[in-house]
């Protein structure tokens, strides 16, 4: 933690305790009096937010395990079953499936916001790192759940997204084959997806141990982007983000449950409510939409396995950002190039998903626009940010001149009066 | 720092007591979801109560159904077994209560208050010894033995040797009519 | 030449005035479903329980000679948020199925005739199906085996107004230059337009109890509205708990605003 200890005791129990299991030390310092910079804005709320989409994922995700069976033949009925005869089966199913899509979104709010005020950089290298890893497993925790109500999509999916480590020279079969447990989707591939979609989850939870962990050494980054001076530059965690966190956490549930209660089946796919057939493909294959962006990537490449590569190669490049980065500046605020920049990524992201969500032989409205080359322009120019950019605008940008400290910045009528 | 940051609430502000209270009421709605998906769901429900027709029984005979997960036995009695176990006196029952569902708690086992219709003996097929499911017509009471442990009953399902405590149960059930109960 | 193509054919159809019935129209497309309201839309929405139960007697009377509502239980048409039957009405409901029977006392499934022995269906069944598996509906059915109604509503894009477009779309003319395969049915809501199921509404295919003119329309109106109950049958549970919730939530809001606000008053940000 940055600087001592401020926890005393208030009674002799406590005395006790501390002397032989200081947790309640340990809450202080992380949850009550971790001094904070006192300009966080909004979107310094999604950290609270994402701990509590991960909770409401695995108290539904634990609770619909109780109903759901892990098997071919059965695994739709179940969720139908959840569904139709469980008492609140439907709104614990609905809260689980449209609970990943939330969450998904408030991570990416989360990393963008990282990615604008430079949060990975330098001494935060490695809470970037543990969020990356984060994501990752996220993912595949998503994927892997997406999987087991076993609709058509759901094979379908799994088919195409399992197929990718054929990509992989002369082990790729055997790969694919081990995955599997057979030689195509199939019960054994259900039932160890059912096994790791609810080991995953637990893994994740322990990485946000690390990830809260390395946050509170160094301490938050702040939209300046400007290392924090002193005690004037903060405030204690508790009572000043907590109750900024609980009002963004309601809002945000007041988002998550309109699309539970209103439109829960707004972000999944209608094929998903057909049973998995081997026989029959859907028309159309897409997944989820929180991958839809690196779909594209992986179609913007004509060779299989390049094309693999592209597609991890995105996550990949994630994890060297803070050394791609070569300006000395954290907070885009002050940089005039790599705001554009980031703005344009963000754009980028967002085309990539719309050209993702369409057939791959798809024209841009009824331009005649091939989407396949605007996926390819886009794949480019998300490698092209991280891998050019990044490096380059940090050496030719001048950068606007820096605030003194947090609190000349944000007016401090008090401070200045000392 | 602790002279310039003044806004620790004080805890009677009646603003951050409601806020914290309304959170915990929100919280505590929200859990009842959790706990009530553990309950029976409606399809088990639907099965709670089931309708057996007697018109194959013969007399002498029993059919064994199955009743929220348990086995029931379906019994037409001969006259001689209802004669037969009329004549029991009362004192001669270990467990001198009904057992029966469809009468007060306090009714004494006699065997009119163990069935609906004389002919038809109609219990719970699971021993109140420790679960075990007793063997039909077996026993020197022409009622019930027990494989487990030995306990025996009569032909209207009330213990006469230990270590059984208590009676076979009656279950709550009723003729709809001559031939059909609907039992639960 | 193939580039200049794809930019001239999108230009060509927006100069036409009805795009629909441009030259250039894809006659193997699906046409988009007709928009219709429901009385199940919106986050009030509630089903309308005699379109339920004139739906259900539909579903009953055509739809179910060839397709089956395996996930729909009898005891359901009783429940709440349902077509409002009384548990006695969907026992006798029920009753009016024959179930594929347990195994008698001798084991036996079917009788002297070698017919499949039935009983009469009690609450906790579901809907029988009409044919014993999937290879009989595609054998009896020209090789199309005709879908389970269960979960069509949300199955297919745009569920209430497909079903509804689709059943009221049959009888149109074929266009010319279409190729209609044999013992096909022409219906422009159909992906590729050619559908193997025969137009299965006819005026006055059911005589409806409460007097309702049994049109097409009426009927694939009540129809649809029972699939989407068979669907989703906790919606009006749904939207009952979502209104609380949603009143909660924005009375929690508004506190925590002021606490937050209260709680930062004094201090620059």
């Amino acid at each position: 933690m940055s600087g001592p200890s401020t926890y005393v005791p208030a009674n002799g129990f406590t005395r006790w305790l501390d002397s032989r299991l200081p947790i309640l030390r340990l809450m202080n310092d992380t949850m009550t009096s971790f001094p904070t910079p006192r300009n966080l804005n909004f979107w310094y709320t999604f950290g609270g937010i994402l701990t509590f989409c991960l909770a409401v994922q695995i108290v539904t995700g634990i609770v619909l395990a109780m109903h759901y069976v892990p098997n071919d033949k059965m695994a739709f009925d179940s969720v139908e079953n959840i569904m139709r005869d469980v008492n609140y089966g439907w709104l614990l199913r609905y809260v689980h499936a449209n609970g990943a899509s939330m969450f998904f979104l408030a991570v990416y709010i989360h990393m963008f916001r990282g990615l604008y005020y430079g949060s990975y950089k330098a001494p935060r290298e490695v809470l970037w790192i543990l969020g990356v890893v984060i994501y990752l497993l996220m993912m595949a925790t998503g994927f892997l759940g997406y999987v087991l109500p076993w609709g058509q999509m759901s094979f379908w999916g799994a088919t195409v997204i399992t197929n990718f480590f054929s990509a992989i020279p002369v082990v790729g079969e055997s790969v694919t084959h081990w995955l599997w447990g057979g030689f195509a989707v199939g019960d054994p591939t259900l039932n160890r997806f059912f096994s790791l979609h609810y080991l995953l989850p637990f893994v994740i939870a322990g990485v946000v141990g690390l990830h809260i962990w390395a946050l509170h050494v160094p301490g938050n980054n702040n939209p300046l982007g400007i290392d924090v001076k002193g005690p004037q530059d903060t405030v204690p965690f508790h009572p000043f983000y907590t109750a900024k966190d609980a009002f963004y956490l309601v809002l945000f549930a007041i988002l998550f449950a309109g699309l539970v209660f209103y439109s829960p089946n707004f972000v999944g796919e209608v094929d998903n409510y057909t049973p998995a057939n081997p026989l029959v493909t859907p028309e159309h294959i897409v997944p989820e939409w929180y991958y839809l962006p690196f779909y594209a990537m992986l179609r913007s490449v004509p060779d299989k396995l390049l094309g693999v590569l592209t597609m991890f190669g995105a996550i990949a490049i994630l994890f060297f950002a803070p050394w791609l980065d070569t300006s000395k500046v954290r907070s885009a605020r002050f940089r005039p190039l790599l705001k554009p920049a980031f703005w344009l990524l963000v754009a980028d992201c967002l085309i990539l998903g719309y050209v993702g969500k369409n057939k791959p032989d798809a024209m841009l409205l009824s331009t005649g626009i091939p989407l396949l080359w605007i996926g390819r322009i886009g794949t480019l120019y998300y490698y092209g940010y991280f891998l050019v950019l990044l490096p380059i605008l940090g050496l030719i940008e001048t950068p606007k001149p820096l605030p003194e400290s947090i609190a000349k910045a944000v007016g401090d009528k008090s401070h200045a009066a000392e | 720092m602790a002279s310039t940051i003044s806004a620790e609430p004080t805890r009677r502000d009646f603003l951050y007591v409601a806020t914290g209270a309304a959170g915990a009421v929100g919280a505590a709605l929200a859990a009842w979801p959790f706990i009530d998906q553990m309950n029976p769901t409606s399809a088990v429900l639907a099965l709670s109560s089931i309708e057996v027709d007697l018109s194959p029984v013969q007399e002498g005979q029993q059919i064994v159904v199955m009743w929220r997960s348990k086995p029931v036995f379906v019994r037409r009695r001969s006259k001689k077994e209802i004669a037969e176990v009329r004549s029991v006196p009362l004192s001669d029952l270990i467990d001198p209560l009904a057992r029966n569902a469809n009468l007060a708690e306090t009714a004494p086992a006699t065997d009119e208050n163990r069935e609906v219709k004389p002919e038809w003996l109609v219990v719970v097929g699971i021993c109140t010894h420790l679960g075990c499911i007793p063997l039909f017509n077996q026993g020197n009471f022409g009622g019930y033995l027990c494989p487990c442990h030995g306990s025996q009953y009569d032909a209207a399902g009330r213990v006469r040797k230990g270590p059984a405590p208590e009676n076979l149960y009656v279950p709550p059930y009723a003729f709809l009519n001559d031939t059909k109960i609907k039992i639960g | 030449m193939k580039l200049a193509l794809r930019i001239a054919a999108p230009l060509a159809a927006l100069l036409v005035a009805t795009p629909a019935f441009a030259a250039g129209e894809d006659l193997t497309k699906a046409i988009p479903p007709k928009e219709e309201h429901w009385s199940f839309q919106g986050p009030f929405g509630m089903y309308d329980k005699a379109e339920l139960q004139r739906g259900f007697q539909v579903y009953k009377e055509v739809c179910s000679a060839c397709h089956s509502l395996n996930r729909v239980k009898f005891y359901t048409l009783a429940d709440e948020g349902g077509p409002g039957f009384t548990p006695a009405e969907a026992k006798a409901i029920a009753a009016g199925y024959q179930i594929e029977a347990e195994p008698n006392d001798k084991g036996e499934l079917f009788d002297a005739n070698g017919e499949r022995l039935k009983r009469p269906g009690i609450l906790a069944d579901h809907f029988p199906a009409p044919f014993p598996n999937e290879q009989a509906a595609r054998a009896a059915n020209g090789g199309a085996a005709p879908p389970d109604l269960s979960l069509i509503a949300k199955a297919r894009e745009d569920g209430p107004n497909y079903i509804h477009s689709l059943l009221t779309g049959f009888g149109q003319p074929v266009p010319a230059g279409y190729k209609l395969p044999e013992g096909k049915y022409y219906n422009p809501y159909f992906p590729g337009r050619a559908i193997s199921m025969p137009p299965p509404l006819t005026e006055g295919a059911v005589t409806y109890a409460d007097g309702t003119k049994a049109t097409v329309d009426q009927m694939s109106t009540d129809v649809t509205n029972f699939l989407m109950w068979a669907a989703e049958p906790k919606l009006e549970e749904r939207h009952r708990l979502g209104f609380g919730v949603m009143a909660f939530l924005l009375v929690l809001a508004g506190l925590c605003y002021l606490s937050y606000r209260r709680v930062w008053k004094d201090t620059a940000h």
